[in-house]
């Protein structure tokens, strides 16, 4: 079974909810969405306060290449236009929508004929309208051209759904000189407790499918691998059944799904490649430069459904779950909805519940506030309850390497922690540390507790500024 | 007897070959260093604190020595007795500087300003800042761990009981190097000459600062109409007009519902 070396095994905790399919949540009475959701610059409002803005207009928009825009996830009207707390703890320009009916604003012909039954995403509320850009002419995969999918994935706001919110549309533009010739998409989840990629593969096959060909159909790749872990023996198995039963309509020879060991971070880009075709992406570089588009099932679903029915990204599946959680389930989220309503329909926190972290427990982000919105990188809310502790006293390192042993990207994170403790952040610099992925198996290991992802982050900033 | 007088003469003389040796070095292979430099270093304070921005004093010596003039170059700890000296020695008039201090702007004591979460990570502001804008509910105010205190060559500064920065004025020479250490930017360097402060640096709206501190400017622009021109309010924050003195700055300070002014 392919897999890289080194990495850690902490212990999954997926029982929960794998087996939970996706349920829809229900529609929020009042939505903030955050300009700010993606790695990049930052939108700028396209709408004022007062303005009465249909489910998935275009709210927020920006120039640089580098963003991807954002839409309303709910009909109703914009109250508020300020700053609010962001689940990344700091506070972001926010578009506040309250629910509420609205006028049909552009007609609903302007919808392209879809070959596929409505899905699941287009179950009806009569006066709502659905589309954002009302796609005019739907084109079937083998008429669409490479830059018509860049326009589409760059309207529809997607990013990239693993947790980092790179823009998918920036992914899908290689510069000239890089020549793409692999899609990896990304179905390892190797997260402990995080289950909604999971059920996409068991529940929307097709769509991955045909998200990772528009993906390859953009960038001119031929060969498209889907990686997913072997504790979803279950997805594997849906996959592979998916491919036989492809259409004739774009066949890739090159499509195949391979089986990765179970194993943290297996889901890192840098590691996927370096498992699925031994290649190495370049320190400070990129998975293009080594000709590799990585992208999660999640955002290929959200192509695929831009592509079919002109739905923009305003809604995506959240795992909420954890031993705070009373009931934890998949939830399919609209963007904006606070935590404290989706923990809600979850069935509340039980009175053990300690801890909320957006995102898994080894790279999620500490919460302290219920209020912040579910955004586009939101994968999970994870309730801890009192007998998980993340946080222990720290004692001097040992110089036991058991670090360095597990490190996926062969760093030396002792020695770039202790080098950050001491300001030489030129030192850390010239070690790589700018290579660090943040995985936290370094913390993880440590005998000592040291906090040592915390001083790499704090370094990494240090450098930053310093450059 | 013998045995001694051997040493001695064996001692004395290897003594006696490296002086000369030395000596002869010392001669041959002198740098010739600019006399200048070695007075205007004389005249520095010694601190090698590299708040003038050069590394150590000798570098800011040879500086100041090749540009012939004080234009641009400060030394903050050394104030006015180093540019008295200094101008003595390069034999040209330079003002005398604004003798200044650092003050911390945050009044949040723990017992006044609201934590929103508890913070377990690593103990400075810098780590605590990155991980979501630290523990303090007010994103301005001051988180408390220290990278202040630990950056100042001088020990001006320490951290109370209180949870706040403090400066000791006494041993402060205004270097700088705290204002760059904050991560919140909280921390102004203020004339020496002026008491009265505006203890705050949020510049949230009333409602928010509220919400989390006691102390903290609202903007509500009474000081302003108390005290025209002395005080400005931007960005619902007052700030002092600091040449205007503290006699005219002195009747805002019962005037301010949130007692965000003091006197130092």
């Amino acid at each position: 079974m392919k897999t890289f070396s080194q990495g850690i095994h902490p212990p999954y905790s997926k029982k929960e909810t794998e087996d939970k399919p996706i349920v829809e949540a229900s529609v929020p009475s009042r939505v903030i969405i955050p300009l700010h959701q993606h790695t990049g610059a930052s939108c700028d409002p396209l709408v004022k306060v007062g303005d009465e803005v249909y489910e998935g207009q275009l709210i927020g928009n920006s120039d640089k290449f580098i963003s991807a825009s954002v839409h309303a996830s709910i009909s109703g009207k914009v109250t508020k236009i300020n700053t609010y707390p962001h689940p990344c703890g700091v506070d972001v320009l926010s578009v506040v929508i309250e629910r509420q009916t609205v006028q049909c604003l552009r007609s609903n012909a302007s919808f392209g004929p879809s070959k596929e039954p409505f899905s699941r995403t287009r179950s009806h509320r009569g006066e709502e309208q659905r589309s954002a850009r009302g796609v005019a002419n739907v084109k079937s995969f083998s008429e669409v051209a490479p830059e018509e999918i860049r326009k589409i994935v760059r309207e529809a706001g997607i990013v990239g759904l693993g947790g980092a919110a790179f823009p998918t549309a920036v992914k899908l533009s290689p510069p000239k000189d890089k020549k793409i010739d692999t899609i990896i998409i990304n179905g390892c989840e190797c997260e402990p407790y995080i289950t909604a990629d999971h059920r996409i593969m068991l529940e929307s096959g097709k769509d991955i499918i045909l998200g990772a060909k528009l993906a390859a159909k953009a960038v001119g790749a031929t060969r498209i691998i889907i990686g997913v872990e072997d504790n979803k023996r279950d997805a594997i198995k849906k996959l592979k059944l998916e491919i036989r039963t492809q259409p004739e309509e774009g066949m890739y020879d090159g499509l195949e799904v391979v089986v990765l060991e179970t194993k943290y971070p297996q889901g890192a880009e840098k590691m996927l490649i370096k498992a699925l075709i031994n290649r190495e992406v370049p320190s400070r570089g990129l998975p293009l430069d080594v000709g590799i588009v990585v992208l999660n099932v999640g955002t290929c679903v959200a192509i695929a459904q831009a592509f079919k029915f002109g739905t923009p990204l305003i809604k995506r599946i959240v795992t909420v779950t954890g031993p705070g959680i009373a009931e934890p389930k998949n939830l399919c989220v609209r963007i904006g909805t606070s935590f404290s309503d989706v923990i809600a329909q979850c069935g509340g926190m039980i009175d053990a519940a300690t801890r909320i972290i957006m995102g898994g427990p080894m790279m999620g982000v500490s919460q302290s506030l219920l209020d912040v919105p579910v955004v586009k990188a939101t994968s999970a809310i994870l309730v801890l309850g009192k007998n998980d502790k993340l946080v222990d006293d720290s004692f001097p390192c040992i110089k036991c390497a058991r670090c360095i042993e597990h490190c996926p990207m062969y760093l030396m994170p002792t020695r770039l922690a202790a080098l950050s403790e001491n300001s030489k952040f030129m030192e850390f610099d010239r070690l790589n540390g700018a290579d660090c992925i943040e995985c936290g198996a370094c913390a993880y290991v440590c005998p000592s507790r040291i906090p040592i992802v915390q001083w790499i982050k704090l370094a990494k900033f240090k450098v930053r500024q310093i450059k | 007897m013998n045995i001694i007088l051997i040493s001695i003469l064996t001692m004395g003389g290897l003594g006696l070959f490296f002086a000369a040796i030395l000596a002869i070095a010392f001669e041959k292979l002198k740098v010739e260093e600019n006399p200048m430099v070695e007075k205007v270093l004389n005249a520095l304070p010694g601190l090698n604190c590299g708040a003038c921005g050069y590394t150590g004093c000798h570098d800011f010596a040879e500086k100041i020595v090749a540009q012939g003039s004080l234009d641009n170059l400060r030394c903050p700890p050394g104030g006015s007795a180093v540019v008295e000296d200094l101008s003595e020695i390069l034999g040209i008039s330079a003002d005398e500087p604004i003798k200044r201090r650092a003050v911390v702007k945050c009044g949040g004591s723990t017992s006044l300003a609201r934590d929103r979460a508890e913070y377990a990570g690593i103990q400075t502001c810098v780590a605590a800042e990155l991980v979501g804008g630290g523990p303090k509910a007010c994103t301005y105010g001051c988180l408390g761990f220290g990278d202040c205190a630990k950056a100042c060559p001088f020990d001006a500064l320490y951290i109370g009981k209180d949870g706040l920065a403090h400066v000791v004025f006494e041993k402060c020479t205004a270097c700088g190097l705290c204002v760059t250490a904050c991560p919140r930017k909280i921390i102004e360097l203020i004339p020496c000459s002026n008491q009265i402060i505006v203890n705050c640096s949020s510049t949230d709206r009333c409602s928010l600062v509220r919400e989390v501190c006691k102390v903290g400017c609202i903007g509500c622009k009474i000081c302003e109409r108390t005290a025209p021109g002395v005080y400005v309010v931007e960005d619902t924050l007052a700030r002092v007009v600091f040449e205007k003195g503290d006699a005219a700055a002195e009747p805002a300070i019962v005037k301010c519902p949130t007692k965000c002014i003091v006197k130092l």
